[in-house]
């Protein structure tokens, strides 16, 4: 791995995602894990830069960072019983083994087959780019089903929260 | 570029880091909050086999379009899951999930 830009980025961001992934399982004031999550979602955004997808990248700071991080911060304000909560963790040891279990049988089953396959040089030069996706989000041929019913399926989301969260005394 | 496997095996990390944050966290926002990292981990394996694969002359968009649609539903997931655990709080003072056991036989 030669060393240039995109190896440098792919270091920083890994640093970001793992970084702020571990922060995430492992504090104990959950205000400063939606704020762990936030660099941890950067750093997939970067992710997406590197494999030439901005409109993923945008869309990632946009719904995640900007929506759904924001959503989980209004949700450990409302739920403020952190007090009562003694202990971070239950079963810790046998989880901790489990996932470094799953870890393990992922590298071995997906990552070292591949090892080697797919060497940088040989993938495509052009990739498709927003405006390719665009026209095949309302194509017939294309995923115009899948992104209508996307729509119906966050119109259902959106009433099913309402519903389930209102206050039925107010 | 960097290797397709150097991806797979940041994804893997950060795929058990969200297993653990799961099957270990007490308070459910925060397990809620590890789903998300699983969620990002299956995004970035997506976006990285569609980045590698041999498209040939069709510009292939699938992976791009699935990554886009596990996002939507990522957002649903939040926006209801959050809904639930707001309701479960104002009735049982509790984000724990094991003390919203009502429903239990």
């Amino acid at each position: 791995m030669e060393l240039n830009a995109i190896s440098i980025g792919f270091v920083v961001f890994t640093v970001f995602t793992l970084g702020g992934a571990i922060g995430v399982v492992t504090t104990r004031n959950l205000f400063q894990g939606t704020i762990w999550l936030m660099v941890s979602l950067f750093g997939v955004a970067g992710y997406f830069i590197l494999l030439s997808a901005p409109f993923l990248a945008a869309v990632q700071i946009l719904v995640y960072i900007g929506a759904i991080a924001i959503l989980i911060t209004f949700a450990v304000m409302l739920t403020r019983s952190v007090a009562r909560i003694k202990e971070r963790y239950i079963r810790m040891l046998p989880s901790f083994i489990a996932s470094l279990a799953l870890f393990l049988i992922l590298l071995l089953g997906v990552t070292i087959p591949i090892f080697g396959a797919h060497s940088p040089d040989s993938i495509p030069e052009y990739v498709a780019s927003t405006r390719d996706l665009g026209a095949a989000l309302v194509d017939e041929n294309g995923y115009v089903v899948p992104f209508l019913l996307a729509s119906v399926l966050l119109t259902a989301a959106m009433i099913g929260a309402i519903f389930i969260a209102r206050d039925e005394s107010a | 570029m960097v290797p397709l496997w150097m991806y797979l095996a940041v994804a893997a990390a950060l795929f058990s880091i969200g297993v653990f944050g799961v099957l270990a966290r007490r308070n459910a926002v925060a397990i809620l909050m590890s789903v998300e990292l699983m969620l990002n981990a299956v995004n970035i394996n997506l976006v990285a086999f569609w980045r590698y694969s041999e498209t040939g002359t069709d510009l292939l968009l699938n992976g791009y379009v699935f990554t886009a649609f596990v996002l939507i539903v990522a957002a649903a997931e939040a926006a209801v899951g959050l809904a639930i655990i707001i309701t479960v709080y104002r009735n049982r003072r509790s984000v724990v999930p094991e003390e919203a056991r009502a429903l239990k036989g």
